[in-house]
């Protein structure tokens, strides 16, 4: 489904990735970690296509298209879904407003009819129980005055809605409370079959209690520089980077 | 972002979708000013002579009187006696029904999306149609008329209810009230009247549609509203121009009385044609809003100005009588060269008078935009409140806002608050909606929309879904 190969991306003249190579197939989940500043955000960023970095080298194959060569909103349309790790607010424009036009931008890149107010109300209705999202939130502006923990279940709700091959979920556990982080992380567990495929970016292994990853990669300097199951996260959580670190500066 | 900035930026540059003119034959008189045209302008609309004394007087007073500079606008010089200060679609005779009218006259308002004809009647909306200096045709008088209702053209009026407009006319801005509103007085040729009766309610929205056709012509016209004791009116306006090189002049005056426990909504959507890319044409549009509350009366304004090349105007509220509510509500969206200079003037001298300003600016391309206001309490007025929210959304980085309030307060019980703010549409936000598959174009347009939410709500429905797309349009895939 994601094939990425030797990909490096660069903000100004500053180089973030270095390399990388990551391959994702339906039904799987991938779980990316690794320290502060090492490089995840930027991997989720310039796969949805952020103008903000520079690709200056590598291929990413997307459901056999050259993802590299489709605009930000093609890449949507097509099955990508980036969880936002700040979800950014846009005043007066209501969620179901904003949801509507994506839902029917998406449906109509694939030759389907726009969906009627009725079918629409229906849809969202039954994806905002997915993560419990209050429903009175999709009547407010887009994130405007909503909670951490709701801007977050709100980013599940629009996956949701959005139903794409492939989710990357950019820290949607931080700043989440233990309540919420399992709304969340069942949520995305209840959204999972073998058809897409979900990477999760995280800090912490507490996630991945729900979440269970098929493999674990640690990124660190813009490179992958160890993969392993779900018991590497475990091992990480004990022992933190160190010990992975220093073998990879030898 | 350069790259896509310009990218973009051609995208705002969607064609003025009313440029076109109606091949019509136009009785006008020359491009002059002078008191042999002001005769000619009176004897034309058969007015009485007490009438024509009054635009003499006017026309006498604007003779000395000083152009007005203190906006935030650079008006090029404009040559008052090379303007066509009246002009007719020409008419063989009165009309006795719609069936009279030119039909090329009648297919321009199809073109406008303003059917005439009977219509009208699902949309309920009484239309007044003024093009260039004359009222073309009211509908549903008849309807109207069961419930005591006048609605016509201002001319008739003059002539047909010659004691209300001598009471009202003139009597909220005062042909001495300013340049524009002296010489509107002197040369005004046409425009729509309207006299709710006590205690009525309006049942149907009351619609005047200006358009000016011919070329090198000013439009003057006058509105005068008069909502009696008790009564209630939505009073919607709306405006287009063909798209020509030359500038024209659109000096208007609305006067609105709002008399005890009486309600008036007056809503305009401004489309004057703007101008081109490089500023090239467009409509002056110099307007003098007034409306004056009397005890427990409301008044609202709500405008959404995305037209003219220059706009001056400043819909104003008189509480004058205790209890009084005067609002304000106001979306103005500049983009290329077009200057914006509006706002408003709240002026509590009754007791317990209130008054509520939100205005939403929109600047785009090179276009400049100001808000200006001004919230008087007079020393009579006990409790007076105030409420003023100005924001301004900036996109691209060659344009400006601007905001000019002033507070003059003479009455320690008075509470005033004022709240502004300045936003761009972020990148971060364009990225958000992109990611959810929505185009930056159709991106800007939501945002622009949900920016302009408060106000475009207070408008009556059919107004309000015109409005959003005028929005989008105007502004099409525009971003800082």
């Amino acid at each position: 489904m994601l094939s990425i190969k030797n990909l490096h991306a660069s903000i100004g003249d500053k180089p973030i990735l270095r390399g990388i190579n990551l391959e994702v197939k339906a039904g799987e989940v991938h779980a990316i970690m690794g320290p502060n500043g090492s490089g995840k955000s930027t991997l989720a960023s310039v796969l949805a296509g952020n103008e903000k970095f520079t690709v200056t080298d590598g291929s990413v194959e997307f459901l056999g298209q050259n993802l590299m060569e489709l605009s930000i909103e093609d890449r949507a349309r097509l099955g990508l879904f980036l969880g936002f790790q700040y979800p950014v607010e846009i005043p007066g424009v209501t969620m179901a407003n904003f949801m509507k036009m994506a839902v029917n931008e998406q449906r109509k890149y694939r030759g389907e009819e726009p969906l009627s107010a009725g079918q629409f109300l229906k849809l969202m209705k039954q994806k905002s129980a997915v993560v419990e999202l209050d429903s009175k939130l999709t009547s407010r502006a887009v994130n405007e005055g909503f909670s951490g923990g709701e801007k977050k279940k709100n980013e599940i709700f629009q996956m949701a809605m959005l139903e794409p091959k492939l989710a990357i979920l950019d820290e949607t556990d931080s700043g989440l409370d233990i309540d919420a982080l399992r709304v969340v992380a069942t949520g995305v567990t209840k959204l999972h079959t073998e058809e897409n495929a979900t990477v999760v970016i995280t800090h912490y292994q507490r996630l991945l209690d729900y979440i269970v990853p098929d493999f674990v990669h640690v990124l660190y300097k813009g490179q992958i520089i160890y993969s392993g199951d779900k018991t590497l996260a475990l091992k990480l959580e004990k022992e933190g980077y160190d010990w992975l670190i220093n073998d990879y500066k030898e | 972002m350069a790259e896509k900035d310009k990218d973009l930026i051609e995208k705002i540059d969607k064609e003025y979708e009313y440029g076109f003119t109606t091949d019509i034959e136009t009785e006008t008189i020359g491009r002059c000013l002078n008191e042999d045209v002001i005769r000619l302008i009176s004897a034309k609309k058969e007015e009485p002579e007490w009438m024509l004394e009054r635009r003499l007087k006017a026309f006498r007073h604007w003779q000395k009187m000083p152009l007005p500079t203190w906006a935030h606008l650079d008006i090029p010089e404009i040559d008052f006696q090379d303007i066509i200060y009246y002009a007719a679609p020409k008419q063989r005779k009165k009309l006795g029904s719609m069936d009279e009218v030119d039909p090329e006259l009648k297919r321009t308002f199809d073109k406008l999306g303003i059917p005439l004809e009977e219509q009208m009647a699902l949309a309920g909306v009484a239309v007044d149609a003024v093009m260039d200096s004359v009222s073309v045709k009211t509908t549903f008088r008849e309807t109207l008329a069961e419930k005591g209702i006048i609605f016509c053209s201002i001319s008739e009026a003059i002539r047909e209810y010659p004691d209300l407009v001598k009471k009202y006319l003139g009597s909220v801005v005062p042909y001495t009230d300013n340049f524009y509103a002296a010489l509107n007085a002197a040369v005004f040729s046409d425009g729509s009247f309207c006299y709710i009766p006590k205690g009525v309610r309006c049942p149907m929205e009351l619609s005047t549609y200006f358009r000016i056709n011919a070329e090198g012509t000013g439009q003057f016209e006058r509105t005068l509203l008069v909502a009696d004791e008790g009564s209630y009116v939505s009073y919607l306006e709306g405006c287009t121009a063909p798209q020509r090189d030359e500038n024209q002049l659109h000096a208007a005056v609305v006067e609105i009385v709002v008399e005890r426990d009486a309600e008036v909504k007056y809503s305009t959507v401004q489309n004057w044609y703007p101008g081109d890319k490089e500023g090239k044409g467009g409509i002056y549009n110099f307007v003098t809003k007034r409306g004056l509350c009397r005890q427990n009366a409301h008044l609202s304004w709500t405008q959404v100005e995305t037209g003219s090349a220059i706009t001056w105007k400043y819909p104003s509220c008189v509480l004058l009588g205790d209890n009084s509510v005067g609002e304000f509500y106001s979306v103005a969206m500049t983009n290329n060269f077009q200057q914006a200079d509006t706002g408003t003037k709240m002026i509590h001298i009754g007791r317990n008078t209130r008054s509520r300003i939100v205005s939403k600016g929109i600047s785009a391309g090179k276009s400049q935009n100001a808000y200006r206001g001004l919230v008087r309490v007079a020393k009579g007025a006990d409790n007076a409140r105030n409420y003023s929210q100005c924001d301004s959304l900036l996109i691209g980085d060659k344009c400006g806002a601007h905001t000019f309030p002033e507070i003059d307060s003479h009455n320690p019980t008075a509470v005033l608050e004022h709240e502004a703010t300045t936003s761009k549409i972020s990148e971060d936000q364009l990225f958000y909606c992109n990611q959810r598959g929505i185009s930056t174009e159709d991106a800007v347009g939501l945002i622009v929309n949900g920016y302009a939410r408060e106000v475009l709500s207070k408008l009556p429905m059919e107004f309000a879904v015109e409005a959003q797309k005028l929005l989008a349009i105007s502004l099409e895939g525009s971003v800082g």
